[in-house]
């Protein structure tokens, strides 16, 4: 077998790992043997190791809720037994791996030696900064010590849900851990986000899709999430726009407003400024309804930097986004000509006149309020 | 002698480390020690007390939904609320089904594979296989070919060099029992295993929005619109689609885990007799039907010493037994002082000093009930609700020992629950009493629907002034807790006392074992340098290491007495 590799490679320390040739030679005989293959099959495993067929995925879990590997479990196509038996090879992952502690750790390093700057890096979980990173450890070291020693020999990393995106749950304020988002600390290998919380499995799953089929990563936004996942406001695709452009709301859970499914932005709803396509593609593949808002409950911006664990659930969200015409237009009529009449009129005018001041929409739509009372 | 650290402990929720000292061949003494901190109950501090569950939640992903119900539950008793029986109804169908996907998630694919040799199914026969699992029930999906399928598949698996999550496994320890046969036939169940639980998790979505991390709870009630006349509310399609769903887990539960379980018990027979540990059982009684949280499904309260008739019941969401005799002891956590105290009166000062075998050496507080350490978890609740005399879990707890008996060859009696096999029964016992909980509950949401009551939500007022409230919730790990002080709306201090805290914890005042270091003790260890024995007792409890949260490593790796790694 020592002609398998080279003299000068057998000695080669790898810095990162701290896994030697030799030792990753007698990881895979070991491995051979415990699988009860014959013995020949050695060079057979390492070839495949180190030339996959499917490829290797690493998924790290930090200061995290395993929510994100939970959402997995719910995905439906692919499903996570097709994923991991089929399509990757999750060499590394401390909820479903067999082996335990030194085991599994020599897995890892393994790996990660064989496939250096080929495997796909997964990141649950935000990285705490504080006091040296003291409030996360795994294997005796801490969180950023080993995002630090496998993150540059990734091929690209995927920061999964809110926490590993920009620190999520346990970044708001006052911080205690100083969690942080990946990208933050990884800048070595293209990061992207994919925040939520979890975020939708199906936003994973496109993303490794997409990368094993176009030989590429997504086209992503400013923010190094994927257009076609993060690229509109869940307020642009609700089901319940209708009912917001018309000034209809529901203002107290169950009241008739609610029950009737109108919008939930005087709840505190915070799609318009939450970027994420849980209205398009839903949640569990169950049908209709099946998100936050479809079950009558406000988005609290769990996916957007800045608003989900930072703004409460019931204060009202900012509007950015351009108004509704304050009616619709005659088909053969040029836009914006439209005569505004009713509710419509005054919302509409009221999110354009909050956009262009750069006022609280909020604070307008009472405004709003008090006017369509005063015509009633 | 020599000590055994496993870190990190895999296929669990969380990071921890487990230290053993072994001496001739059997664990003579153990630490839990956690590995993350995150510091949710400082964040929550001057937030909006209707938010809190929304925070609480991310407490954990795989015990997702349990933080958000007891975190509403601990703000309304802290208001005096009641809440209408739709809600809890809706509430109650979303433990149930969420504990069903839990349970079953964690036996087969989190702990299976400390008892099932993934590699010795390759050499099954399928058709014995077969007329084996015909032999044990009548699941449809026990035939041959299946297995034959199942045993392909893992064979181009392994013939692919890329072992993934099996790599460097246990495979062919001399711990690993069963026939290869049985081997195949969990391995073939550990796959449709996923199916079944994907079944489970469409009933939370419909009802809870999403899951992980529902997001339909509310303090007074639900989010959920009751509205027959409404495409956009909980309505005629989505309540069939809740029933068909119901329908397909159920078969599940009783013709493949509930048999698959006892069978593995009967094959490690031996494994009915280590894994004790802590006999002191506490559980709550969970699934109000009423508004107020008087009356329960299922029974809770406290066993101490292993004494079931000296079973004291917990009665209600106001229960003072519960209150009064709760408390967190950081004698051997790094935590600044070396109280015991109540929840309310708790606080978080971080004092780390280094790993002291003697002295501090975990973030996990140590709780304890009447001042004694106590067990949690399905088989806490079991052997709980078995001591009020619920029928329904004499049935399946009969059933169950029945099934292992016939199997060992051998009466196995209700003593056999207390031990590391007698967490999984527990927990398979109870997961067939939550589907007809939730079977229950279902019926009971349409019946009140049909006498015209469509609430779902009373609206909660904060006084001025200080309230304090707690709201506990039989999770799938166990009793869960959550206790708030309110000061003019605003939160002023709020504790989670978790299962995996009771469990998890480090010694306590009295310097006895946590549960997991005292279920650990006596345990055989047949190769020091694959604690397989190690991985079955901590995961007989399901670990959830977020959750118990107060948690980090030790900084000293106490190098000269690591003999192993």
């Amino acid at each position: 077998m020592s002609s398998y590799f080279p003299d000068s490679e057998m000695k080669t320390e790898s810095p990162v790992s701290g896994v030697s040739r030799r030792d990753f030679l007698k990881f895979c005989t070991i491995m051979t043997a415990t699988m009860g293959l014959p013995a020949g099959m050695v060079e057979k495993v390492m070839a495949a190791v180190e030339n996959p067929k499917r490829p290797p995925v690493i998924w790290l879990h930090f200061q995290e809720c395993t929510g994100c590997t939970e959402s997995l479990l719910r995905a439906t196509h692919p499903t996570v037994e097709h994923l991991v038996l089929d399509i990757i090879s999750l060499d590394y992952s401390e909820t479903l791996c067999a082996a335990a502690g030194h085991q599994v750790e020599e897995a890892l390093h393994a790996s990660v030696e064989a496939n250096k700057g080929n495997f796909i890096l997964v990141v649950e979980g935000s990285i705490p900064t504080a006091d040296n990173g003291i409030y996360c450890k795994i294997g005796g070291k801490t969180a950023m010590e080993i995002l630090k020693d496998i993150g540059p020999k990734a091929a690209a990393c995927v920061a999964i849900g809110s926490c590993a995106s920009w620190g999520g749950v346990q970044s708001a304020y006052p911080n205690p851990t100083g969690a942080t988002g990946v990208s933050e600390l990884l800048k070595e290998v293209p990061v992207i986000n994919l925040p939520g919380c979890p975020a939708s499995p199906y936003n994973i799953l496109s993303t490794i899709l997409y990368y094993l089929t176009l030989k590429k990563l997504p086209a992503l936004d400013g923010e190094g999430r994927p257009v076609f996942a993060y690229g509109r406001l869940i307020h642009e695709n609700c089901e319940r726009r209708p009912h917001f452009d018309n000034g209809r709301f529901a203002e107290e859970f169950g009241d008739e407003g609610h029950r009737q499914g109108y919008c939930l932005y005087k709840l505190g709803c915070k799609g318009p400024e939450t970027h994420a396509n849980c209205p398009s593609i839903l949640f569990g593949d169950v049908g209709s309804n099946a998100w936050p808002v479809g079950t009558g409950h406000p988005c609290f911006g769990c996916a957007e930097k800045g608003v989900g664990f930072h703004k409460p659930i019931h204060e009202q969200a900012a509007v950015y986004t351009v108004a509704p015409p304050a009616t619709y237009p005659d088909f053969d009529e040029p836009k914006g000509k439209g005569i505004g009449v009713g509710a419509a009129l005054v919302v509409g005018a009221a999110a354009g006149a909050a956009v262009a001041g750069g006022l609280k929409f909020s604070k307008v739509l009472k405004e709003s309020d008090n006017s369509e009372e005063k015509k009633n | 002698m020599a000590r055994i650290v496993v870190d990190p402990i895999t296929r669990i929720e969380g990071h921890l480390r487990i230290d053993c000292n072994v001496q001739n061949g059997k664990v003579d003494n153990a630490w839990s020690s956690g590995q993350m901190w995150r510091g949710i109950e400082i964040i929550l501090k001057n937030r909006d007390p209707r938010d809190a569950w929304i925070y609480t939640q991310r407490i954990c992903g795989v015990c997702t939904t349990v933080h958000a119900v007891v975190s509403v539950r601990a703000v309304e008793n802290a208001l005096n609320m009641e809440v209408p029986l739709n809600a809890q109804y809706i509430r109650n169908m979303i433990i149930a089904a969420h504990g069903i996907h839990d349970h079953m998630v964690h036996f087969y694919h989190l702990s299976a594979l400390d008892w099932v040799d993934v590699v010795s199914a390759l050499s099954a026969d399928p058709k014995k296989a077969a007329s084996l699992a015909q032999s044990l029930s009548d699941w449809p999906n026990n035939t041959w070919q299946e297995f034959k399928a199942v045993q392909d598949k893992l064979k181009g698996f392994v013939a692919s060099g890329q072992l993934g999550i099996f790599a460097n496994g246990y495979w062919g320890h001399p711990a690993m029992k069963l026939p290869a046969e049985v081997n195949l036939l969990a391995a073939a169940h550990y796959l449709q295993a996923f199916e079944y639980q994907r079944k489970a998790n469409k009933i939370t979505t419909i009802l809870g929005s999403k899951t992980p991390h529902i997001q339909n709870m509310a303090v007074g009630g639900v989010s959920n619109p009751i509205n027959p006349d409404s495409e956009d509310a909980l309505n005629f399609e989505r309540l069939a689609y809740i029933k068909a769903m119901i329908d397909e887990v159920g078969s599940f539960i009783h013709n493949v885990y509930l048999t698959d379980v006892t069978a593995v018990a009967a094959f490690y027979k031996d494994w009915l007799n280590y894994g004790k540990g802590v006999v002191n059982y506490l559980s709550v009684p969970e699934f109000p039907v009423d508004t107020k949280g008087t009356q329960f499904l299922l029974p809770g309260g406290y066993i101490p010493n292993g004494n079931v008739g000296a079973f004291e019941p917990i009665k209600s969401f106001n229960d003072a037994l519960f209150e009064d005799n709760v408390k967190e002891s950081i004698k051997h956590a790094w935590y600044d002082g070396e109280w015991d105290r109540h929840p309310y009166e708790e606080d978080t000062v971080p004092k780390y000093t280094d790993f002291q075998d003697d002295g501090k050496y975990s973030w996990v507080k140590a709780p304890s009930f009447k001042g004694k350490p106590a067990q949690v978890g399905p088989l806490a609740n079991v052997l709980g609700m078995y001591a009020a005399g619920h029928e329904g879990t004499q049935k399946y707890v009969n059933l169950a020992l029945s099934k292992v008996s016939a199997l060992a060859g051998e009466k196995v009696g209700v003593g056999a629950l207390h031990s590391t096999l007698g967490r999984h029964a527990a927990r398979c016992v109870r997961t067939a009493l939550l589907y007809d909980v939730l079977v229950q509950n279902y019926n009971l949401l349409i019946e009140n629907m049909a006498k015209g009551d469509f609430a779902t939500f009373n609206k909660p007022e904060f006084p001025s002034g200080e309230q304090r409230g707690f709201g506990f919730h039989e999770a799938p790990r166990g009793t869960l807790s959550h206790w708030v002080v309110i000061n003019n709306g605003k939160i002023k201090n709020y504790q989670a006392v978790v299962p995996s805290t009771w469990n998890a914890g480090p010694r306590g005042s009295g310097d006895e074992l946590g549960p997991y270091e005292a279920s650990l003790v006596g345990n055989p260890i047949a190769d020091e340098k694959k604690p397989l024995e190690v991985l079955r007792t901590i995961h007989s409890f399901d670990p959830c290491l977020a959750c118990a949260i107060h948690l980090h490593d030790n900084e000293n790796q106490d190098i000269s007495k690591v003999s192993v790694w």
